[in-house]
């Protein structure tokens, strides 16, 4: 019993992180229907952000997070602007293609010698770890940070999304952009700020990701995006509290398979339990089936 | 489009009409070293890089091999087996190399070994222990050769190690299911410490790219091993141990030769102290090919020479006391040079080749003491 909930608090903390992935994912295709694959690169800007800010500057933690989110929004809407707006009414193919496009990118660019470097960094731990032992389960203060931290970045969320002008445009673009556009909704801007959004958790994301698995490089990015892109598509992309829902089920599916069958399946299982849900239901577990536009 | 389809077939033409780029002038042997100078293990790949140019420099000091002075051209693989083919390739086909060194793990010097093969090139790895290296299918590839001694034999050493030296009964493994070099160590072991009486109560395995190990050491905790082998390179072993720490595993934590490098415990901090691992020697050995060596890399690089280093120090020098005998750039002929080396004094020890191209040595234990490798002991095969 212990044990399963030991392996319970690893998956959470697992889960959380890609939670935060997986809503940039989510949002952004919500939106302009496009998958964005350079998400994951986004998240790994952040977390280098995070590196240097600690291992250089020695910056407090919330100044480390709010570098990060400033640099991976500032990025994202500069790819949005550059690579995608060109394209919105290509066909989404290419939109798609440039996604990938801008992905390696990142990856390559950031590798050069002159950026980032092609190396393994190790990621400083910017509080010393204290370990809890609560009826025989053991919690670090990593994972506290990681809950407190993503349920905050939730809560912010679900008052950008309902509770202001921005979100309300948000929810306009996503139901119908043309429509939106002609009641005076300011499509650009939304998107650009749905980006930016998006972004911004990623760089939360990618900070948290290096204090629990403290080590960076500029290919990282690629594994996290991939398994939190599947969990968007697990809870019903488009769908915010579907994306948290999914990346929650993947990481307790990941944990609970390296803990219970052998960890050799652990990525294996995961895409299973995804081709599962997609058969019994296409769109998604929350996802809502969306009437197709004439 | 048309311009572009052109413009390849004229680069196509002119690549293709250039075949005298590939005979080296006389008097000069043409030698290639692969070695990652990027990526996750970059710092063996710096250690092999000053080592071999370390050799090569005193050899061309000396006037040269064999009346012929040496140019050395140098490809960065990445630690990628791709990369490290590619490299081969360029280095055999492009630059006309007659022997390479390199390369430096297991994964990339075994699709290097092929390439050699299948080209005659005789090719020297300093460190790649794995047996797939020198023998694919049961069938001896005999234009490899390595100075190192091979996985079976480092595996058993930690078994044996374990067993006897740290008295364990019960031992857990984690290994990366996608490396060579780490699956084949990992099942020696298993297998060697089953044989010496011990139980292996947890064996598991993690992909290249994951860094998330909680799932896996909560199990390995719950298997209540006294040791944790972790055979794997200084980065994935730093993560390992950290987190291990942070589940609460009291164990010792062993390992092979992929720990030696100043960046575990950088990576790892004070979560990988009072690690053992094997090793393929100590710079603090008291035999004076050791003091030299030492000295001589200190002056020159300020530090001191790692295990990877000084083992491609030594597979250069046997590369060039080949070539010596030889008294030939015909790769051929140095290739039988290299096969019947024997008694070759190196820095590692003195050895003879086997019939797998395989060296007969011994290997040392080190543990990490204070953030320092500390030299505990050597072990005969």
């Amino acid at each position: 019993m212990e044990y399963f909930a030991q392996q319970v608090i690893n998956g959470l903390q697992l889960g959380f992180v890609y939670a935060l992935i997986a809503l940039g994912y989510t949002m952004v295709y919500g939106i302009v229907r496009l998958i964005n694959f350079a998400h994951g690169d986004v998240f790994m800007i952040g977390a280098f952000i995070g590196f240097y800010t600690i291992e250089r500057y020695h910056l407090p933690l919330a100044l480390v997070f709010l570098s990060a989110v400033a640099g991976c929004t500032v990025l994202a809407v500069l790819i949005e602007q550059l690579a995608y707006r060109p394209l919105r009414h290509a066909p989404k193919i290419a939109s798609l293609i440039t996604a990938i496009g801008v992905s390696l990118f990142l990856e390559y660019f950031t590798s050069l010698r002159q950026v980032f470097g092609p190396n393994f960094y190790s990621f400083p731990r910017p509080f010393p770890v204290v370990i809890w032992e609560v009826g025989g389960i053991l919690v670090t203060n990593i994972q506290a940070v990681i809950l407190v931290v993503t349920v905050l970045c939730l809560l912010f969320l679900q008052f950008i999304v309902f509770r202001t002008k921005m979100g309300r445009g948000m929810r306009a673009v996503s139901y119908d952009y043309v429509t939106a556009g002609l009641m005076g909704v300011n499509v650009n801007r939304v998107i650009s700020f749905t980006f930016g959004l998006g972004a911004a958790l990623a760089g939360v994301g990618g900070v948290l990701y290096g204090i629990a698995y403290p080590q960076v490089n500029t290919f990282m990015g690629f594994m996290p995006g991939l398994k939190a892109f599947t969990a968007a598509v697990l809870g019903g992309i488009g769908n915010i509290p579907g994306a948290v829902l999914g990346a929650l089920i993947m990481g307790q599916s990941e944990t609970m398979v390296s803990a219970y069958l052998s960890s050799t399946y652990r990525d294996g299982i995961a895409f299973v339990i995804l081709i599962l849900v997609l058969l019994w239901k296409p769109t998604g577990i929350l996802g809502a089936p969306r009437a197709e536009k004439v | 489009m048309r311009r572009g389809l052109s413009l390849l077939a004229l680069v196509v033409l002119l690549v293709g009409h250039f075949p005298g780029c590939k005979s080296p002038p006389a008097k000069e042997i043409r030698i290639g070293l692969i070695t990652p100078l990027s990526g996750d293990v970059k710092t063996f790949g710096e250690s092999v890089k000053n080592a071999f140019e370390v050799a090569v420099e005193e050899a061309n000091a000396k006037g040269g091999v064999a009346g012929m002075k040496i140019a050395t051209f140098l490809v960065d693989d990445r630690n990628d087996p791709t990369e490290a083919s590619n490299a081969a390739n360029l280095l055999i086909n492009q630059h006309g190399v007659k022997a390479i060194v390199g390369s430096v793990t297991s994964k990339t010097t075994i699709p290097v070994s092929d390439l050699a093969q299948s080209l005659r090139i005789p090719t020297i790895t300093g460190t790649a222990t794995n047996p797939k290296v020198t023998v694919a299918d049961g069938k001896r590839k005999d234009y490899m050769f390595r100075a190192c001694y091979t996985d079976s034999f480092q595996g058993t050493v930690m078994a044996k190690f374990a067993r006897g030296t740290l008295n364990a009964t019960a031992a857990a493994v984690l290994y990366d299911a996608s490396n060579d070099y780490s699956k084949g160590i990992a099942e020696v072991f298993r297998d060697a410490f089953v044989r010496m009486g011990g139980r292996v109560t947890a064996y598991e395995s993690y992909g290249k790219d994951d860094v998330d190990f909680s799932a896996l050491l909560t199990k390995v905790k719950a298997a209540k091993p006294d040791v944790l082998f972790l055979p794997d390179y200084y980065n994935k072993v730093g993560l390992i141990a950290k987190q291990a720490k942070e589940t609460g595993f009291q164990g010792a934590l062993i390992g092979p030769d992929g720990w030696d490098s100043p960046e575990l415990v950088k990576v790892a901090g004070d979560a990988i102290e009072g690690g053992y691992f094997s090793n393929h020697y100590s710079p603090e050995d008291t035999r004076p090919e050791v003091g030299n060596w030492v000295k001589k890399y200190k002056e020159k690089f300020q530090q001191t020479p790692d295990a990877l280093g000084t083992l491609a120090y030594d597979a250069t020098n046997m590369l060039l006391e080949a070539i010596r005998k030889a008294n030939s750039a015909d790769p051929g002929k140095i290739r039988d040079a290299l096969a019947s080396l024997s008694g070759f004094e190196g820095v590692t020890g003195k050895f003879t080749m086997d019939e797998h191209g395989d060296p007969i040595k011994s290997a040392v234990i080190i543990q990490i003491k204070d953030g320092k490798q500390k030299f505990l002991q050597v072990v005969n095969p």
